[in-house]
């Protein structure tokens, strides 16, 4: 398959556009203007270092002095900052490319991890069956009668008490990537072993067990690539999931520090003064925090009805 | 029935056994519980003799069933910020927390069934397409972001409602006190009620709205249709019962994510329920505070978990409970 | 004056940017308690053909025009409100797979009582006494306890019993049972028949039993409709259709019986599969599996004509006939 894919893949992608799947995203404009407007906001942040006219990283350029400019368009704004500064004085503008990447970085890792051990927990409790399925499927469900985000808050909480802010914001975004990941496993590993126990009653499961092949070739080979359309469709779902965690983790100040702002903690820094009318520090970052997991959410639910994939349910 | 409870219950004392353990591992490794006792002045002598009176020095299963048998009769240690009982100062916090949960879950229940059924029944109205729209914008945005909207919409912009704390609480017994009593009472707990429902009913709405889509196009709705039965008793009888079935099971697991955000939205209305007291305790390192917490919290989702689980046997004939025992 | 009497009724589907037609002009008459089998493979119209008689056709289908006169009125013109007083009351329509059918929520009695209670005006009491005298007419053991049972507590071919109740229950004039034991074990399916026979025998019901077992046809009806890719192809008295079929391909499903071939001999298939309803060929729909056919066949459409004692619609209907008998007198 491998040779295959990486011999035809210019075809492919006219082969994908020109499939179901393409046919309805060309009739789907709110598919469209989502992707579209996805693309820009990843591409956008991953240039950061290229795009954003300072680094809110480097404290030399920062200025206190600077702080609570409004944007632009505001009486009393600032022409180098065009969305104004926040009330370290750090440019919006920067700081929200900066925090924009991080949280979309943290929310695709997380997913990625979330993603590993969900479908290699779910191939294993479908594939072998008896105890260890029924003993896994019970730590899944109750796994998840724990909300993901109690049990962040709870072990982030413990952390940071144990371990000390300083050190605790040094690693923020490995312990945020570890616990999201860890936290949502069994929403892949039900999909998958659903899959995995209905493909494996058909024939050519039991003719690749006929002709040899050993069950790690068999699941990855034969069973995993037809689980690949939930895959899709939570993984989307999961992102943006990942992403709302994220800047709710950060916001509680469980997450990202103020000197590394994502976007959930520069909602949280500017909340202390949108009483005082400096309303951009926590409105801009939302808007764009909401307009991201807008658009992933709109792409999720086209891809549901495009692909139609049989999802587990309760 | 009674060996399907027998089974319920054993998983749940696993569950709350593993959470004890969570709990006495955190209890073990953080912060010193010395040190809050006698500050930093005391001879290392002293201290040893501290520690071995307290039994910190015994093996850790010796400790670990010490803090079991205390955490059963109602000891989680004594708070080293409020100097009293952990489990008192949460029992304190608990109600305003449960009538927030109370205030959004009126709201979900209330609204996300009509809505849902409405938009399955008419999925091609105008306002089904705008209630859908609406609600997957509902779904995208923050719990803590919609509570600062709210704010600064209709605190601070518009002075309608007021952005913090309970307001006048009436006295109804122990630690209970309600919002429910006044109209100040009302007007503190409405946005904050609000925006803890407001990512939860967007779910529920298109959970219910799948559901119910789906269960109109089973066989026995077209059969119940060919038996000439009225549309009214189509949807509420025969479609609703079977759509409700699903959503019970995971409004269960939803309550386990809703205690969550009571902490997103009590910080951002500086709400003096449990989840506030958790963040302050965090703050402050407030080590028997914050087991409390964790583990009156893992009670509460395991008892609720059970319960859901149960009523789920119990309204669903197809579940054999004697079966499921055995 | 005929029970029902459907005329060149022909029903849609709406697809992605087209229309696909489903049934193409049918029309045929059912006398009071008459028996009518409506035979074809599966994607031939017949359920289609059920459904659209109760008015049930589901999205994305739809009756595009013709009439389905019952008792005198235009069931394609009715509204909701009107239909849903003959549903169930003097139409009722056995499913196909009884595991299905019946809502697994709610107890054999809630099923029984509001279907009483949705066109009469009787107490619980009385619809639960209706109910059980009808369980006891298909042989259901101990009925009473029977209405406090869930579906799921009972096998499938209680199940259908409890249907065919259910059928029962408002003394129809037409009885509509699609595939009614295909999904059955096979040692019950015969049961089913039977008590379905005798029960639209004895109240004088009429039948229109959708299936594509001739074998079964033979045994329950009077008449026949042969379709297929939505069309009437052969109409008649089973009898006749049984012993003397016109159509090739209604010769050829006859011949395709187990009964028609010798002990080792290969059953004889009609050669093709029939074509889905997106891509039915011009002219004839069948020309392209016909042994028989010429060139104007796969141009032009035939016609329904009178041949012998059936109605058939073949272009090649007399030579085929002459051919037979030239090979009998050989």
């Amino acid at each position: 398959m491998s040779s295959l894919s990486t011999n035809s893949e210019p075809s492919r992608w006219s082969q994908i556009w020109n499939s179901n799947i393409g046919y309805s995203f060309r009739k789907n404009p709110v598919a469209i203007v989502s992707l579209v407007i996805f693309l820009v906001i990843a591409v956008m942040s991953f240039c950061a270092p290229l795009i954003a006219p300072f680094d809110p990283y480097d404290p030399g350029q920062i200025d206190i002095m600077n702080s609570e400019y409004p944007p632009l368009w505001v009486d009393g704004a600032d022409a180098q900052f065009m969305l104004g500064t926040d009330d370290q004085g750090r440019d919006l503008w920067s700081t929200i490319l900066y925090g924009t990447r991080l949280s979309l970085l943290i929310g695709i890792c997380a997913v990625g991890l979330q993603a590993i051990l969900g479908i290699s927990i779910g191939l294993i409790a479908g594939y072998v069956g008896g105890r260890i399925d029924s003993l896994l499927m019970r730590m899944a469900d109750i796994q998840l009668s724990f909300s993901t985000l109690m049990v962040a808050i709870i072990f982030l909480a413990v952390t940071q008490a144990m371990f000390g802010s300083e050190t605790f914001n040094q690693y923020a975004i490995y312990f945020l990537i570890a616990v999201i990941g860890v936290a949502e496993w069994p929403q892949y590993a039900r999909t998958v072993r659903a899959t995995v126990l209905a493909e494996k009653k058909k024939e050519y499961v039991d003719s690749a067990r006929v002709l040899g092949f050993g069950p790690m070739r068999i699941m990855v080979r034969h069973i995993l690539p037809n689980s690949l359309s939930p895959i899709f469709v939570i993984s989307t779902v999961q992102v943006a999931n990942a992403i709302i965690s994220e800047a709710s983790l950060s916001f509680l100040g469980l997450g990202m520090p103020p000197s590394q702002p994502s976007l959930g903690s520069l909602i949280s820094s500017g909340f202390d003064y949108i009483f005082s009318g400096s309303w951009w520090i926590t409105a801009i970052p939302g808007i764009v925090l909401v307009v991201l997991v807008l658009v992933i959410n709109l792409l999720g639910d086209w891809l549901r009805d495009a692909l139609n994939p049989k999802l587990y349910k309760g | 029935m009674f060996a399907y409870l027998v089974k319920r219950v054993f998983q749940a004392i696993a569950v709350m056994f593993v959470i004890s353990l969570i709990g006495f591992a955190i209890q073990d490794n953080l912060g010193d519980p010395l040190r809050e006792l006698v500050g930093q002045s005391v001879s290392e002598e002293v201290r040893q003799e501290l520690r071995d009176e307290l039994g910190l020095n015994d093996s850790f299963v010796t400790q670990y069933l010490r803090f079991a048998g205390n955490a059963l009769q109602g000891d989680l240690g004594t708070s080293y910020f409020f100097k009293e009982p952990a489990l008192d100062v949460i029992l304190k916090k608990l109600p305003a927390t449960m009538e927030l949960v109370f205030g959004a879950t009126i709201i979900i229940v209330g609204l996300s069934i009509p809505v849902g059924v409405y938009t399955a029944i008419y999925p091609n109205t105008i306002l089904s397409r705008l209630v859908m729209g609406i609600s997957i914008i509902g779904i995208s945005v923050p719990v803590f972001l919609t509570a600062i909207l709210m704010i600064f919409v209709f605190s601070v912009e518009y002075g309608w409602f007021p952005s913090y704390g309970r307001g006048d609480v009436v006295h109804v017994f122990g630690p209970w006190e309600t919002n429910f009593a006044t109209v100040d009472g009302w007007m503190h707990i409405l946005l904050p009620s609000i925006a803890l429902a407001s990512i939860m009913l967007p779910l529920f709405v298109r959970l219910i709205r799948a559901e119910m889509m789906e269960v109109l196009q089973s066989e026995y709705v077209k059969y119940a249709k060919a038996k000439g039965i009225r549309p009214w008793r189509i949807y509420f009888v025969h479609a609703l019962k079977n759509t409700l079935l699903p959503v019970i099971t995971v409004g269960g697991v939803q309550i386990g994510t809703m205690v969550a955000y009571t902490i997103l939205t009590e910080t951002v209305f500086q709400w003096p329920g449990m989840g506030f007291m958790f963040l302050e305790a965090v703050n402050r390192v407030d080590t028997p505070l914050i087991v409390a917490y964790l583990i009156v919290v893992g009670f509460i989702f395991v008892v609720t978990n059970t319960i859901v689980d149960l009523i789920y046997g119990l309204v669903n004939p197809t579940v054999n409970l004697a079966r499921m025992g055995a | 004056m005929s029970l029902l009497s459907v005329r060149d009724l022909s029903v849609k589907f709406a697809m992605r940017d087209n229309t696909v037609t489903a049934l193409n002009q049918i029309s045929f008459d059912l006398a009071k308690g008459e028996r009518l089998g409506i035979v074809g493979e599966s994607g031939a119209g017949k359920s289609i053909t059920g459904f659209a008689l109760m008015n049930l056709l589901s999205r994305p289908g739809f009756v595009d025009s013709g009439k389905i006169l019952f008792q005198g009125d235009d069931i394609a013109q009715m509204s909701d409100a009107q239909m849903r007083r003959i549903r169930g009351n003097q139409m009722a329509m056995i499913f196909q797979d009884p595991m299905v059918t019946l809502n697994p929520v709610l107890t054999i009695g809630q099923q029984m009582v509001e279907t009483l209670m949705a066109h009469r005006k009787l107490s619980k009491s009385e619809a639960e006494q209706i109910a059980i005298v009808k369980l006891r007419e298909v042989y259901i053991p101990s009925p009473a306890e029977r209405l406090n049972q869930y579906p799921h507590e009972l096998s499938g071919g209680m199940r259908q019993r409890i249907i065919i109740a259910i059928a029962l229950l408002l003394d129809p004039q037409l009885i509509i049972a699609d595939e009614p034991t295909t999904a059955l074990d096979v040692t019950i399916q015969a049961d089913i028949m039977e008590l379905l026979l005798e029960l639209c025998e004895t109240n004088k019901v009429g039948l229109i039993l959708i299936t594509h077992d001739l074998g079964v046809v033979s045994q329950m009806t009077e008449r026949t409709l042969v379709m297929y890719a939505g069309r009437i192809i052969e109409a008649g008295r089973t009898r006749e259709i049984i012993n003397d079929p016109q159509h090739p391909y209604t010769q050829g499903l006859i011949n395709a019986l187990p009964q028609q071939t010798a002990p080792g001999q290969r059953l004889k298939q009609i050669p093709g599969n029939m074509p889905s309803l997106t891509a039915i060929p011009n002219g004839c729909p069948f020309s392209p599996r016909c042994e028989y056919v010429q060139d104007h066949c796969r141009t032009e459409a035939p016609k329904t004509v009178q041949y012998t004692h059936v109605e058939v619609a073949c272009h090649e209907v007399h030579r085929l006939h002459s051919d037979k008998a030239e090979e009998m007198n050989r």
